[in-house]
């Protein structure tokens, strides 16, 4: 048997040891405690302070988050009673107009909630508004980004995920408007079976793969209802956590001012501001979304009637973010190959699934061709001004008159009833116009950006304008200009402006040497600190003899030819 | 008055002869009575002589009418202008020429690819005559009577079925609810909104501009009388809200963007030039 051990009496594991009394954080803070212990709260806390700028703008992305919670809950409340199916039956419920005609069951369960679930239409209405404002919000936030290149590095890979956000959006839009199998929604069906089956090769395959045979089938509003709750919602809810989880990794970015730089983030702390403010505006686009819902219709599927091949309404168009694509199927000459008994549909192939290929991939890889063009490696988290990179900002205005065109090429038939011209017109000029409208865009554009680039140099070299008119003794009369602050000044000339890339030692290819020298053309070089000098020196003169910090003239030292690279 | 005495002076007759001072007049009367009965029992049949003076009237005021108001495009006898665009009148029948008048569409104030509906500043009679006169040159649909068109007393059923005939012969143009829709050219299908019964049942029967004939084969009466039972119930069926000028999918997503992401970045604004206050 052996002997016990000596013990050591001065060793501390012999110490009787309590949990000190005052150490505990209160009562109230028991469960937080036993949070903490068991999944870290206090790790996820420190994120709670976590800083957001404040502007508008960073506003919009926040709109489509909260329509996307609005739908999910909206969603739920509609998959309680819609019948996904394509079982005939014959309609006997409350809305007498359609007493007796034949319609699939998932009509019939869409008019049921109409008219028979207390509350159904309202719901119907708020997930179809909130659903269209959950495209256009991305959209909106999309336009946000791009034009202030927060898209730059390190952003370009949640750029990508927005990207693949907003495609998501569409098919998931697109799936939902199908379900009610309307006549409208069975058109726009019939549209992408259409599209599906242009598709060289294996367009018929896929079009029997996707309706389970010849359209319309029995499947497809299952399988779509399928992707519509479960999908696609899922791959939404992932990517949204990724595109979220990335902002918070890589911090917002904030517009230029004093104190404002590439390393640091000046505005609120989430928690309580943005709780306060963010939660607030998630209420605000709940009650804007429900008003809407409320007052306005939308998608009166019993005026429009259970979808019947045989039928095409006068007026047929999808939701607005499909419409470039119509638009587009609308306006091509009919360009069609038949060779050895086989039909080649470019007339269907090359709008429909040509463009909208064209627009996302264009969308995807636009920060690293910009980044090619431009030579630029470095990290942003400054914000650019959209008129100090102006042939970035003319490319997204001209990308967005084309969309526009196609947008408006999909409703020609209502621009030609509404405004009493001939459809045949308004096709001609929007094939027309599809390709010119950007370039002058692009022109046009350009042109105000740099405008307003000489607005800005003229504000930091001579001042704001004052609104006193002074007049001096040969009875001239002058604006007197007050000077900006050194903050304005500072915001207003601390951008780094694009550079054509010169080959130093590295070797630049033709195109790319010619692609960034456009990149950089026709820009306004920004005043220099010895422009800035001499312009408060002239000032100061003037204040010598008597017109206290104004400068009257406007015969400053020219701006032209002078280094932009001094006052950075 | 002196036919019934003989000679400038008579001698004087018997008192047995004299006449009465009554026999005269009744005399006249008597001989009236006996030439308008003869007259009577010797003329054709009364009744068609009579309404066939009326109609032969309404005919030549018909074209009257027709040479003031129509004949400058469509020729002194309607055989139709070609340089004009017109169209020979010598078939298309009285309910053409009701639809056509009635609604303002003829006769047209400028040569437009279409005659848009404006306001009809012809009577009713006027309208008759005109009719009766084209209906004169040839064959035609009749102007439809009151039995033939009015869709009161359908069944809910038959007023469902009309909107599936609807929605199937005419919806393409016209759209799912009879708002109108645009065709080539400059021509538009006009919205069905304002039209009557009797111009819904009489353009069916006559086919105006470019639209097809449906002939009483194809869609019988009681079908027109669905369909027209269908139009009025669905137009008077009250909407969820706001119908943003009912022109379906594009007139929604114009207001989604004026209306939603407009009204939320004017709240966006207002949150974001609120600063933190303690």
């Amino acid at each position: 048997m052996a002997k016990p051990a000596e013990l050591n009496p001065d060793s501390p594991a012999l110490e009787v040891r309590t949990p000190p009394k005052d150490a505990g954080p209160g009562k109230l803070a028991g469960p937080a405690t036993w949070v903490d212990d068991r999944i870290g709260l206090a790790k996820l806390a420190g994120n709670i302070r976590k800083v957001f700028p404040d502007h508008w703008s960073f506003l919009l992305g926040e709109i489509a988050l909260y329509s996307f919670v609005i739908l999910l809950l909206t969603g739920v409340f509609l998959t309680i009673w819609f019948k996904p199916s394509m079982a005939e039956v014959e309609y006997a419920g409350t809305y007498e107009l359609m007493h007796g005609i034949p319609m699939s069951e998932a009509f019939a369960s869409t008019l049921s909630i109409s008219f028979d679930i207390r509350g159904g239409l309202l719901v119907r209405q708020i997930h179809h508004w909130a659903a269209m404002l959950f495209v256009a919000a991305m959209t909106a936030h999309m336009l946000r980004v791009f034009f202030t290149g927060a898209f730059r590095k390190p952003r370009e890979l949640n750029w990508i995920i927005g990207i693949g956000l907003f495609s998501m959006g569409l098919v998931e839009g697109f799936a939902g408007y199908s379900l009610p199998d309307d006549l409208l929604s069975g058109t726009g069906l019939r549209f992408v079976d259409g599209l599906v089956r242009s598709i060289p090769l294996i367009g018929t395959w896929a079009e029997f793969f996707i309706f389970g045979g010849e359209f319309p089938g029995e499947l497809v509003i299952p399988r779509l209802y399928m992707v519509h709750i479960l999908l696609i919602p899922g791959l939404l809810l992932g990517l949204i956590s990724a595109h979220m989880a990335l902002l918070v990794y890589h911090k917002h970015t904030h517009w230029p001012g004093p104190g404002r730089t590439n390393r640091n983030i000046q505005g609120y702390p989430f928690f309580p501001i943005y709780v306060a403010k963010a939660g607030g505006f998630f209420f605000i686009v709940f009650g804007v979304t429900i008003l809407m819902g409320a007052l306005m219709q939308i998608n009166p599927v019993w005026l429009y009637g259970p979808y019947n091949p045989s039928q095409v309404t006068a007026g047929s168009q999808p939701d607005w973010y499909m419409g470039f694509v119509e638009g587009a199927i609308r306006i091509i000459p009919n360009w069609e190959w038949h060779i050895l008994g086989t039909t080649w549909s470019w007339n269907i192939f090359l709008p429909g699934v040509g463009l909208m290929g064209l627009l996302f991939t264009g969308l995807a890889l636009y920060p690293f061709i910009e980044a090619w063009i431009t030579g630029d490696t470095s990290e942003h988290h400054l914000l650019d001004r959209p008129r100090n990179a102006p042939v970035r900002t003319a490319i997204g205005v001209a990308g967005m008159t084309a969309y526009a065109m196609f947008w408006l090429s999909g409703g020609n038939d209502i621009i030609a009833t509404q405004f009493h011209v001939s459809l045949n017109a308004v096709t001609y000029f929007m094939r027309v116009a599809v390709f010119v409208a950007p370039v002058i865009a692009f022109i046009v554009t350009k042109r105000i950006c740099i405008s307003l680039q000489r607005q800005d140099a003229e504000r930091v070299l001579h001042g704001s304008e004052s609104g006193v008119i002074v007049r001096s003794p040969d009875g001239g009369f002058s604006e007197a200009h007050v000077p900006i602050t050194p903050g304005e000044a500072y915001s207003l000339t601390r951008h780094p402006q694009p550079k054509a890339l010169v080959p130093n030692g590295k070797k630049v290819g033709r195109l790319r040497r010619r692609l960034s020298a456009w990149y950089a053309d026709g820009q306004l070089p920004k005043p220099t600190a010895a422009e800035i000098a001499g312009a408060a020196h002239h000032g100061a003169i003037e204040a010598d003899h008597g017109t206290p910090a104004v400068d009257a003239g406007h015969d400053a030292p020219a701006l032209e030819g002078s280094d932009a690279g001094d006052a950075r | 008055m002196r036919f019934l005495t003989r000679g400038g002076r008579s001698p004087k007759p018997r008192a047995s002869l004299r006449r009465h001072r009554a026999a005269r007049p009744l005399l006249l009367g008597l001989s009236l009575l006996f030439v308008g009965t003869l007259y009577a029992a010797l003329t054709p049949a009364a009744p068609s002589s009579a309404e066939g003076a009326t109609d032969q009237q309404l005919v030549a005021q018909g074209k009257n009418l027709f040479a003031v108001n129509c004949a400058s495009c469509h020729g002194l006898n309607a055989e139709g202008l070609a340089q004009q665009g017109a169209p020979s009148l010598t078939n298309v029948g009285a309910a053409a020429v009701d639809f056509q008048v009635r609604t303002g569409r003829m006769p047209m104030a400028n040569p437009l690819a279409q005659a848009p509906r404006k306001e009809n500043v012809f009577t009713d009679d006027e309208i008759a005559a005109l009719a009766a006169y084209v209906a004169s040159l040839g064959d035609g649909p009749g102007i439809p009577t009151e039995d033939q068109y009015n869709p009161a007393g359908l069944s809910p059923e038959d007023v469902a079925r009309g909107g599936e005939l609807f929605r199937t012969n005419c919806s393409a143009c016209h759209n799912f609810k009879g708002a109108g829709g645009a065709l080539p050219n400059g021509l538009v299908a006009p919205s069905l909104q304002e039209s009557t019964p009797k111009e819904v049942y009489e353009a069916l029967r006559t086919g105006p501009g470019q639209m097809p004939v449906f002939a009483a084969g194809a869609v019988p009466d009681d079908d027109v009388k669905s369909i027209i039972g269908y139009l009025e119930q669905v137009n008077a069926t009250p909407s969820a809200g706001l119908t943003l000028g009912g022109l379906g999918p594009v007139s929604e997503g114009f207001w989604a963007w004026v209306v939603g992401i407009g009204g939320l970045v004017l709240f966006a604004v207002w949150i974001a030039s609120r600063g933190a206050r303690a």
